[in-house]
Order: structure tokens, then sequence, then C-alpha cells
């Protein structure tokens, strides 16, 4: 099952949330193993796909062992081939190649990665060369599988990241749960993290800007991508009721409350994960996933 | 005209709430105009209660769309696009077709020049809305983009540009720019051309981390950077910790602000705070921020 939170809003807790509800799940997993001597521990693995800021290894802690430089391909001419017939710039929306003379000039951050410019070159004089725009890494916290992207500072596009952090962890066997985090907004970086997901949990804060936000994101999860949605209270106490009533309204499930509270700020400031921190919230944090759980199983009995 | 950019890497670190309180301590002195360069999750507006006087369609990307009558299933638009928005529906009775995903299409349009039976072609989509409205501050320049689109960057070049332009044809000193969260494209637009950018963070673990990479950001630029730290009673270790950081990078700090809910009360009333409680701590502290900014604005360019 993967669920991706998100938020719309940013600060609103999406990584306090998604770190501790995979420490929550990977800790009742790891003691039913114990107890019963079951195989099928719930090895959670957490893809942190904020790639402009990723910031849940700051509370996950994982050692990380693996890194691999990605990006994306970009055109390289063959000048033993090249007729400068000017194909390629024909052919390229984004203006990202250009037939001066006897030279094609390529601009690396304006290049989509399409291909279209090889596909159409007659002489099949271009080829495609990684430009490199962030950094992969995977390892583990524990029991919990760990992968996170870095866009290099500078870079443009997520996106490119964000597909080819999923597609390296996509065949991972033996994770039950995936939680993906995503980075705050509406737009394509957001849409990439959702897209594939069996369920999206919102993370807002009972505010006017969190709610403003919340029925943008819900637009996108659910009108859009068709995908079951429930949502998180953040500093519930703080603002007023428009959140509940937006909810209530809509038929969208409010699954946890997370009461305003300056410890939590507080703990959450030194890099402590919330269950870390207050332990009380661990029980909390496995009703959440169980709430998850019924919502995609009463979904099912729907269809 | 002086262009100030507010960013934050972080989201939530309070980019919005400080941009609605120096719209409003600018606009006592000088002339300024605004733009909400968070297209995707705009938020300036719900405390500057404007109102619209302008509206236009904002035109996005292109996506490709495929003729079901000339397409003879031959497959190459699916083998060649790279971002799997071609999709392959086969359904129990054998029916075959491709059709394209267009959240995932990019535009690129190499499925149009691939097609050997020219069924594929390439049209505009609407991504969203700009407006131009007018506030108690200044007119504000905004945009909606719809959900799931792609561009926001374009869009975001737009709404500032349009703001540009307003400020120079009638003389007005001062475009307050409030950023979206992030280092990626939509940030680089809002970056684009500032004099100055305020960075505003926050005394935690991510605060400090995103700080990093937004001030690599708009050094990789080249815009002056200065740096605010909101709440940062949390967490006074790490307040001194950023401080010193400022100081071994040699960025000014403008200022610290404390952790309270009365910014959330304004907001709730719609008013930046500066405003609702204009005697209290954090007013106070907003107009030292204020002062410390002006100077740091006439001493730039």
């Amino acid at each position: 099952m993967r669920i991706a939170v998100a938020s719309g809003k940013g600060g609103t807790g999406k990584t306090t949330v998604a770190t501790s509800l995979a420490l929550a799940i990977a800790a009742d997993g790891h003691s039913k193993t114990l107890q019963a001597g079951h195989e099928d521990a719930l090895n959670p693995l957490f893809l942190d796909c904020d790639v402009e800021e990723p910031n849940a290894g700051l509370f996950l802690r994982p050692l990380l062992d693996q890194r691999e430089e990605v990006g994306i391909l970009i055109p390289e001419v063959d000048y033993q081939r090249c007729t400068f017939c000017g194909r390629c710039a024909e052919v390229c929306v984004w203006h990202a190649i250009a037939v001066v003379g006897r030279k094609v000039l390529i601009f690396p951050e304006l290049c989509h990665g399409c291909g279209s410019c090889g596909l159409n070159c007659p002489e099949t004089a271009i080829r495609d060369v990684l430009h490199v725009m962030g950094t992969l890494e995977s390892g583990r916290a524990g029991p919990i599988a760990f992968g996170h992207g870095i866009l290099n500072v500078g870079e443009a596009m997520a996106v490119p990241i964000i597909r080819q952090l999923k597609a390296k962890h996509s065949l991972a066997p033996g994770q039950g749960v995936t939680i993906l985090d995503a980075s705050p907004g509406t737009s394509c970086p957001v849409v990439e993290t959702m897209r594939g997901a069996d369920f999206v949990l919102l993370v807002t804060e009972p505010t006017p800007f969190g709610l403003h936000d919340l029925r943008l994101t819900v637009q996108v999860a659910r009108d859009e991508l068709s995908l079951p949605v429930g949502v998180v209270i953040n500093r519930d106490g703080v603002g007023d009721a428009g959140v509940e009533e937006y909810c209530a309204a809509e038929g969208i499930p409010i699954l946890m409350r997370i009461p305003l509270d300056r410890r939590i700020a507080e703990a959450i400031s030194t890099g402590k994960a919330l269950v870390e921190a207050l332990p009380e919230y661990g029980p909390l944090f496995l009703d959440l996933y169980e709430r998850i759980v019924e919502q995609l199983a009463s979904r099912q009995e729907a269809r | 005209m002086k262009q100030l950019v507010i960013l934050s890497g972080k989201g939530g670190t309070g980019k919005t709430s400080v941009a609605a309180a120096l719209a409003h301590l600018a606009s006592q002195e000088m002339r300024i105009v605004l733009a909400d360069a968070d297209v995707d999750a705009a938020n300036l507006e719900l405390v500057l209660n404007p109102t619209k006087v302008e509206e236009h369609q904002f035109m996005g990307g292109q996506v490709a769309i495929i003729d079901p009558q000339r397409c003879t299933l031959c497959g190459r638009c699916h083998e060649i696009c790279r971002f799997e928005a071609i999709i392959h529906d086969s359904s129990a009775e054998g029916v075959e077709a491709y059709r394209v995903d267009p959240l995932a299409c990019e535009g690129c349009a190499a499925c149009v020049t691939q097609c050997p039976e020219q069924a594929i072609h390439s049209e505009e989509q609407q991504a969203g809305l700009w407006f131009r409205s007018d506030t108690r501050f200044g007119p504000l320049f905004h945009a909606h983009l719809f959900a799931a689109q792609e561009n926001s960057g374009k869009l975001v070049t737009m709404v500032k540009q349009q703001g540009r332009l307003l400020a120079l044809d009638e003389g007005r000193e001062l475009l307050i720019v409030d950023g979206p969260p992030g280092i990626g494209c939509p940030v680089i637009s809002a970056n684009s051309g500032a004099d100055l950018a305020l960075l505003v963070t926050e005394p935690t673990v991510s605060g400090i981390h995103d700080l990093e990479r937004i001030l690599g950001t708009v050094n990789h630029f080249g815009t002056p950077a200065l740096v605010l730290i909101n709440k940062a009673d949390v967490n006074p270790a790490h307040t001194h910790g950023i401080e010193a950081y400022c100081r071994s990078k040699g960025i000014a700090l403008v200022g610290k602000l404390p952790y309270d809910t009365v910014v959330t009360e304004a907001m709730v009333h719609g008013q930046p705070v500066t405003q609702y409680q204009p005697e209290g701590a954090m007013a106070r502290a907003l107009r030292e921020v204020w002062e410390q900014m002006r100077k740091r604005l006439n001493g730039a360019g």
C-alpha cells in the first residue's frame, strides 16, 4: 500500500506526520514479529519526494549506503555526422538547441530531456548524455527502508528526480507499506508524488491559509487523480472552524488531530520525530494507519 | 523601483504573513506594488482582501492529442515518450487504443513528430488565471494555477512582469514579491530580477537545512540576501546557531520574531498582524525589520 502525504500549504506538518507514521508502523511490525514469529513484518519503505527541501532524513536518521547521480538525458552532437540542417532546433519546443552557422548550441537548463531532437535527426548525429540534476540516496533507518532525492542547488526541475526516486524503489520486495512525503504546493512535483498512490493523507492546519490550500490539494488528489483522501488536522485549536466545516461538507474523513502544543514545536525543532519525543503518540499514529486501511477497505467494498 | 522577494526554502515559516506586514508598513511611506508568486498555493489575497480589477487567462504548455480515426495502433508514440504520458488501453473485448495522460504530458511534441500517420497534434491548454486587484496597500498581481498544472514558473514570471510594468508605469517605488517554498523552478522565477531577497527561516533542524539550500540558490543567481528568524524563541540554541551561520557567511540578520499565535488570529481576521495588533510585540518586531529593510533597499542597486 502506498500512502502519499501532502498538504498544499507548507509547514503544516507533512514530514512530522509521515515520519511518525512510518516509525509507528515499523515498531508495531517489529513487536508482532517478536510475539508471533511472523515473517510478514510490516517493514515500511519511506520515500522523501520533497527533493527541493528533503527533510525526512533529519528525523529518521537513516544510514545511507547507496548513492547515485540522476538527471535527464540531454543531446550531444556528433560533428562528424551533423550537416547543420537545423531539424533538431525546429522540433525542440523548449528552444534548448539552436544551429548557428556551423555550430550547434545546447542549453541544458532549458532542455526537458524529451529526446525529440535525437529522434528527428536525419543523420543520427545526436546521442543522449546524462545531465546531472541531483542525487538519489538510500539506506535503512532501523526496520524502515529509506530513500530520498536531492535536487542540486540552482536546478529548476524537481519532477525528473522524483520520477527516478520512485522508479528505483518500485520493485523493492517485501515492503508492506510505502510512505511518500510530498513537497508543498499543488503543481507538478506534488502530482508526480501522488501518481500511483493508493491513498493521499492531507495534513493541514485549521487556518484560512491551511483551508485554502487544502481545497486545492483535494482538487488534485481526489478530483484530478481520483484517489481517496483523508485529513490530519495539526495544531488543532489554533485558527477557526473552516477546515472542519469544509471536511464535513465534502465528506472528507478527519483521521487524526494533533493539538496545538508548544512542546511539539520545541521537540521537532531539535530533530526528534514526534513519536520519539512524545511516545504517547505511538498508538495514535497506529490508529491513523488502521483508519487509512479501513478507508481503503470500505472503498473496495463500495466498488 | 526596487524589487524585494520573500523566500524561505522550507514551507510554513511565515513568508506570507511577513509579506503582508511589510506591505502594510511600506505602503505608509511609499507607493508599492505586490505580486503573489506562490501561484499553486496563493495566500496573500486572504489577508489583503483584494477587489479584482482584471482577470486574464493563462495559457500554459501544450498537450498532445491522438486522433483515434487516424491511429493505426502502431505504438510508436508509446515507445518514444519519456514521460509515460501515452497510455495503452486494451479492453476485455480486445479493443485497443492509445490515449494521452494530460497530467503526465510535457508537451514536447516528440510523439507529434514521430507518428507515421500524423494522427497526433498538440493543443495549447489553459493552465490558470491571473488577476490584477486593488488592495488597501496598493495593486496586487496574483494568479491561480489550475489543479495539477505545469508551468508554474512561467505563470510566476507573468505575474511579476505585470507588477513590474505597472510599478514602472506609475512610478511606484517598491515591488514586493511573496515567493513560493522550495528551491526549484517557481522559486528561480520569483527570484529573477530581485534587488534583495528576504529569507524567512525558523530555528528548527529543517529550517536551518532549508535555509542553507535557499541561500545557495539566491547566491547562485547573485541576489543579495537578508535573513529573518521567525519563532526564534522555540529553540534559542538553534537561533544562536543561525546567527553564527549568518555571520560566518557575511549575511545580515534583520531581526527575530517571537513564536506567537497572534499571527494566526490576524490571519483569521484577514489582516496583517501589524494592523491587527499594532502595539503587540510581534508588530513592534516587524516594524524594526521594516526599518532595516528600508535602509538596505535604499543602499541596494
